[in-house]
């Protein structure tokens, strides 16, 4: 493959046996770590663990493609999980990528100042691990030790019941927001950056306000930023799984083991269902592809 | 990147706006820069204070000064696990960052600079992988790796955390933008073969973009912690993420306010990245914007 030669024949040879030289290390690695997991687990939701009476002999194994499907589909503590997921990317989701947009167009407006801190300052959040950061609003939620609590107690002589039924999934929520919105600020604010100054020049000389620039011409040229960060943030909601894990443990009850189709899938696999939980994650890797497949058709950008 | 220099272009306009403008934008981005930075401050004042009032005073001020005293009881509890904890995550980022990092450099250069057959299926199929979180594939491996007896060893931590097609992508988009062909070309006349043109020409363009990639992936390792939790059961095989939701999950067997310095040691060497390293964020940040 090294050698030069000026045979036409050979040459050509070589350049068809390069580029897949090059990507030989990557696609060996992407089929043993992406396809081969999802084919065993495949393969395993097909059959069924059969457990006797008396749980004296190891469980045996038996082929039954539908029967772990037929499970997941009525399955109340999955099926509730995944409602619950449904719930908090169609609240959450618009609300994290109107908060980044706002942000983003008010940082890129002309009466701002000290971007560079602003942008910073939001972008700083991604810094801290889903987890820690979890780890970390736990602290700020407790019953015991929140400082917000303790604030608003002194003030003004209430406090807010971060676990109760009804604020539990918003609770979470927030702490995903608090994560994630610097991120996509920032991919917004990129496009932005992208938008001629030309194009800007031309609307105010026709005497567009700021708000109407934004609205007509800003926000429909920052269009394909928002379509990416929308995917990437249902996906995102989709596989919520660490800020429930952490905050369960304070939640008392209110976030329980099965809060997420993934935390579902995962205490099966800490029951030793492995079938039964190889079944759930296929079922959720199926919706996460469709639906992510078909947001990018509406929107027109799968169709290059 | 073309996009950050189009902003030093467009035109300050100081003299277009009103005082009522600029105080409600300022208004409103000091309170947006409150609530991303409260919580983080919080915890920089907690871990100061000293062993055992964590969570006293206001929260949000410093009283009285504990620091070097609670680092020191962090790195005590269990016999110092915290410092294993820290050097594992260190050792997995970096490796799988600094492997994957290359790998993808290949795979992403071959298909920005090479015609070949299967070229779009290849692309596609990576692009799809971007799309479907590697969390999804946690459980199918896990599910794999018990089957074939690599659980609890580092390899099942590294192998996966290698891949990434994000960096793949990255780094296509970075080669087709940065890598002229005529480079190229020039090293094939000069009878240079093709691996050696990659890795004494390209990669050198490609420097800025290989540190974006290894940045990505590093955050990404580090942060990752549904397959270390399960795949490594063995506290000593553990990175940070995974020890310090141990300790704040052991129902004050560990004083919370030793998992409060703990966190706040966690994302120290993230912030100093993030800090010092900026431009290459960005750069990653607005080649996913423009695609």
């Amino acid at each position: 493959m090294t050698t030069v030669t000026t045979n036409g024949a050979s040459a050509r040879v070589r350049i068809w046996r390069t580029p897949w030289l090059f990507l030989t290390p990557f696609l060996v690695l992407f089929a043993a770590m992406y396809l081969a997991p999802i084919a065993f687990a495949f393969i395993q939701s097909l059959f069924t663990l059969q457990r006797d009476g008396l749980g004296l002999t190891a469980p045996t194994l038996t082929f039954d493609p539908f029967a772990n499907y037929a499970r997941v589909f009525t399955d109340d503590e999955f099926l509730a999980s995944l409602g619950r997921v449904l719930l908090f990317g169609i609240v959450q989701v618009p609300v994290m990528l109107g908060l980044a947009l706002f942000i983003a167009l008010l940082i890129d407006s002309k009466s701002a100042r000290g971007r560079g801190f602003f942008r910073l300052g939001s972008f700083l959040p991604f810094a801290v691990p889903g987890v820690v950061a979890a780890v970390m609003w736990s602290f700020l939620y407790s019953p015991v030790t929140s400082p917000i609590n303790g604030f608003l107690e002194s003030a003004f002589g209430f406090s807010i019941p971060f676990f109760s039924d009804g604020l539990a999934l918003w609770s979470v929520a927030n702490v995903v927001t608090w994560c994630w919105t610097g991120y996509n600020m920032l991919i917004i604010y990129s496009a932005l950056q992208t938008i001629p100054a030309e194009t800007l020049e031309a609307a105010k000389i026709d005497g567009a306000s700021s708000w109407r620039t934004a609205w007509s011409i800003k926000i429909p040229m920052v269009r394909p930023a928002l379509i990416l960060t929308t995917v990437f943030s249902i996906i995102g909601s989709a596989q919520l799984f660490n800020e429930p894990t952490v905050l369960k443990s304070i939640s008392g009850g209110a976030i329980t083991s099965t809060y997420t189709p993934l935390m579902a899938a995962q205490s099966q696999v800490a029951a030793q269902n492995y079938p039964y939980a190889a079944a759930e994650s296929v079922v959720l890797a199926l919706l996460v592809g469709v639906t992510s497949f078909v947001f990018f058709k509406i929107t027109g950008r799968g169709d290059r | 990147m073309t996009p950050t220099l189009a902003s030093a272009t467009r035109p300050r306009g100081q003299r277009d706006t009103t005082p009522a403008s600029r105080f409600g934008v300022m208004a409103v981005l000091l309170l947006a820069a409150f609530y991303f930075l409260m919580p983080i401050w919080w915890l920089i004042v907690a871990a100061t204070k000293p062993a055992g009032h964590q969570f006293s005073g206001s929260g949000l001020w410093f009283d009285g000064f504990g620091l070097v005293e609670n680092i020191a009881l962090v790195f005590d509890v269990n016999d110092g696990i915290f410092g294993t904890w820290m050097l594992n995550s260190i050792f997995y980022s970096g490796t799988a960052a600094l492997i994957g990092t290359i790998i993808s450099a290949m795979a992403g250069y071959a298909i920005a600079k090479y015609a070949f057959r299967g070229r779009g299926v290849v692309f596609g199929v990576i692009l799809a992988a971007v799309l479907i979180p590697k969390v999804m594939f946690t459980l199918p491996l896990f599910l794999m790796f018990n089957q074939i007896g690599l659980l609890n060893t580092p390899l099942a931590m590294l192998l996966p955390s290698i891949v990434s097609p994000f960096g793949v992508y990255l780094a296509s988009v970075f080669a087709a933008q940065s890598v002229p062909d005529e480079l190229i070309e020039a090293g094939r006349l000069d009878g240079a073969g093709e691996f050696r043109i990659f890795r004494s020409v390209s990669m050198r363009i490609m420097t800025p973009a290989l540190v974006t990639i290894f940045l990505f992936q590093f955050v990404e390792v580090w942060n990752n912690y549904l397959l270390p939790a399960m795949v490594l059961n063995d506290s000593s095989l553990q990175p940070v993420v995974v020890g310090l939701v141990g300790w704040s999950a052991s129902n004050g067997n560990v004083p919370a306010g030793t998992v409060v310095v703990g966190a706040f040691l966690s994302i120290i060497p993230l912030v100093i990245a993030f800090l010092s390293l900026q431009r290459f964020w960005r750069a990653g940040l607005t080649a996913g914007a423009i695609k």
